[in-house]
């Protein structure tokens, strides 16, 4: 018996479009530092698609590279925030 | 021996790993990297916090010792209850030296083990009802505790019991803060999820206990967070946090009380030491209560000055001048201090194998020693711990994350430093090779190593140990091989 859809392939097909819980903070230097609990990822935000106060978010691009997709939303009153965010592309 | 080139030091990983298996060998290569200070990002160089090996020798611990031993043990005036059989709570029991004010057994028990001491009986019908019971004994025998915590051990989390009802039952009889914490030792790979999961249960049971009520705030309130008083280290911190003219209003944890953390989200800035177990907890209070945090490190006079003027910057110029002037005050004593001492160590090569913050935080109070560290690694690091150790280790030094008993036997047999500096397992094995050892974890014994009393107290310590002339006197009499000229005096 053959199985349609084997359960390690089901397995790594999740993991492709990983939605985490992430931080993102400000640093001593006013830039924005992305922080990624599960992975112990802290690096620094590059570039933010949307910046404005009205539209906030979209990819961020990491500076050690990677690629992260946060909802557009209101810029936050206040940072650190919270917010769920999916790997578009990761560094390694 | 003079310091090993980068081609040196590979060949020295390559050479100790060719004992492992195909597949173990893989596995540790990861794990054993050199240092390259134009890294920034550590993980391309070395991988961190994974499980280790089968059937090798490290010396982790359990996330039952990151949140009993480490976060929740020093609080002094909460029971903390080792809820399972009896061994994890007795044998961890006041090893660690977190000194402490008060009286113990009648309104501090950090010292004490309490325990439900679980019996078969337990295991198959459940321990909530004696969870409950003992509750009320520690009440009837200690009314004067502030707060119970429930530490799981393994088998809680096995059979499924409800510590989470029986301690909010608790709470509300007792009316006193009753702290469920599910730290089971088989959760994660190493203590470091037992800090975790110990600061996730902070932020679920105490820290919002006060909000809303009254606090009288200074603009200068700070908290000391993730000094765990080790000989005293956070006391010697906070003097001249308090010269500088700023209130502590908390220290996490050693010397700590439930009130303490209670009022933690009153302060207007959180001074971070430890950042490895509590920077969980700080990024939540920054992103709740607005209150910046900041780590900071209290070794060897060059980094304590380069932290106060940091912590300073955050508030105004009264702060500032009052900092220069404890700057300016401690300057001389600490001058002598090194002038007695640098030159008895001038030179020396120490390696370290320890957990938490000091693998890279002591560097700064060696080199202002003269001495310097040629290798370092965490028991339980993860990368954004190896992230800030790139930059303070020299180049082509060695690192090496959770490294096995034999590794750091191999490592230290080639590099011969001059000081090995690791936890008391290690120590009796190096001291029979004849390398002068420290044991870093609590100090040897001694301390407080932190502030400007505490590098007095360390210079100290590293001379009394390398210049022991008991290192002389390693091989007995019968085996010297004496000068030809001698011999032939006594003949």
């Amino acid at each position: 018996m053959v199985l349609a859809d084997p359960p390690r392939a089901r397995f790594r097909a999740n993991k492709e479009s990983v939605v985490a819980n992430i931080m993102i903070r400000k640093n001593d230097t006013g830039g924005l530092v992305f922080y990624l609990p599960k992975r112990d990822l802290e690096d620094n935000i590059s570039s933010i698609e949307f910046d404005s106060p009205a539209k906030w978010g979209g990819e961020l691009k990491l500076a050690g590279g990677g690629t992260y997709y946060i909802e557009p939303q209101e810029a936050p009153a206040r940072l650190p925030i919270s917010v769920r965010a999916k790997r578009l592309d990761s560094a390694e | 021996m003079s310091t090993l080139t980068r081609e040196e030091t590979e060949s020295l990983i390559q050479e100790v790993l060719e004992v492992y298996p195909e597949k173990a060998k893989k596995d540790r290569a990861k794990h054993l990297a050199i240092n390259d200070q134009s890294i920034e990002q550590s993980k391309k160089c070395i991988t961190s916090n994974r499980k280790s090996l089968p059937g090798v020798m490290t010396i982790r611990g359990c996330a039952y010792a990151g949140s009993r031993g480490v976060v929740w043990g020093p609080i002094k005036d909460m029971i903390h209850i080792s809820h399972g059989p009896v061994g994890c709570g007795q044998y961890s029991r006041a090893g660690r030296r977190n000194y402490y004010v008060g009286t113990t057994g009648v309104n501090t028990f950090a010292e004490m083990n309490f325990t439900s001491d679980f019996q078969e009986k337990d295991i198959v019908f459940g321990g909530d009802k004696k969870l409950a019971k003992i509750m009320n004994e520690i009440e009837g025998l200690f009314p004067l505790h502030k707060g119970i915590s429930v530490q799981s051990e393994c088998p809680i989390g096995l059979i499924g019991d409800d510590i989470e009802a029986v301690s909010k039952k608790a709470a509300k009889e007792l009316n006193k803060v009753v702290v469920p914490v599910r730290c089971e030792g088989f959760r994660g790979v190493s203590q470091s999820l037992g800090h975790h999961i110990a600061n996730d249960a902070i932020r679920d049971w105490v820290l919002s206990n006060r909000d809303g009520k009254e606090f009288e705030s200074t603009p200068y309130d700070v908290t000391i967070i993730g000094d765990y008083n080790i000989g005293g280290d956070a006391w010697a911190s906070r003097i001249f946090l308090e010269e500088m003219g700023l209130r502590v209003i908390a220290q996490w944890s050693g010397d700590g009380t439930i009130a303490e953390m209670e009022n933690t989200p009153k302060a207007k800035l959180n001074l971070l030491h430890c950042y490895r177990s509590m920077n969980y907890i700080s990024r939540h209070m920054e992103e709740k209560y607005g209150i910046p945090w900041m780590e900071y490190n209290f070794f060897g006079p060059t980094k304590i000055e380069e932290s106060l003027r940091r912590i300073a910057a955050f508030f105004d110029d009264s702060i500032k001048e009052k900092c220069e002037l404890v700057i300016a005050r401690y300057k001389p004593m600490m001058q002598a201090v090194i002038d007695k001492f640098k030159p008895r160590l001038q030179g020396k090569r120490v390696m370290l194998y320890i957990g938490g913050l000091r693998p890279r935080h002591v560097i700064g109070a060696y080199e202002d020693l003269g001495m310097e560290v040629v290798g370092t690694g965490y028991e339980f690091g993860h990368n954004d711990d190896y992230d800030r150790t790139i930059q303070e280790m020299g180049n082509a030094t060695l690192l090496y994350d959770d490294v096995t008993g034999f590794e750091l036997e191999e490592f230290v047999k080639r590099i011969k430093p001059d000081l090995v500096g690791s936890g008391i397992k290690e120590k009796y094995i190096y001291q029979k090779m004849g390398i002068p050892f420290r044991q870093m974890h609590s100090w040897d014994y001694s301390g407080p190593y932190h502030g400007f009393d505490g590098f007095a107290i360390f210079a100290r310590d590293m001379d009394m140990t390398l210049n022991n002339p008991c290192w002389g006197k390693q091989v007995p009499p019968w085996k010297l091989v004496k000068p030809a000229e001698e011999v032939k005096a006594a003949a």
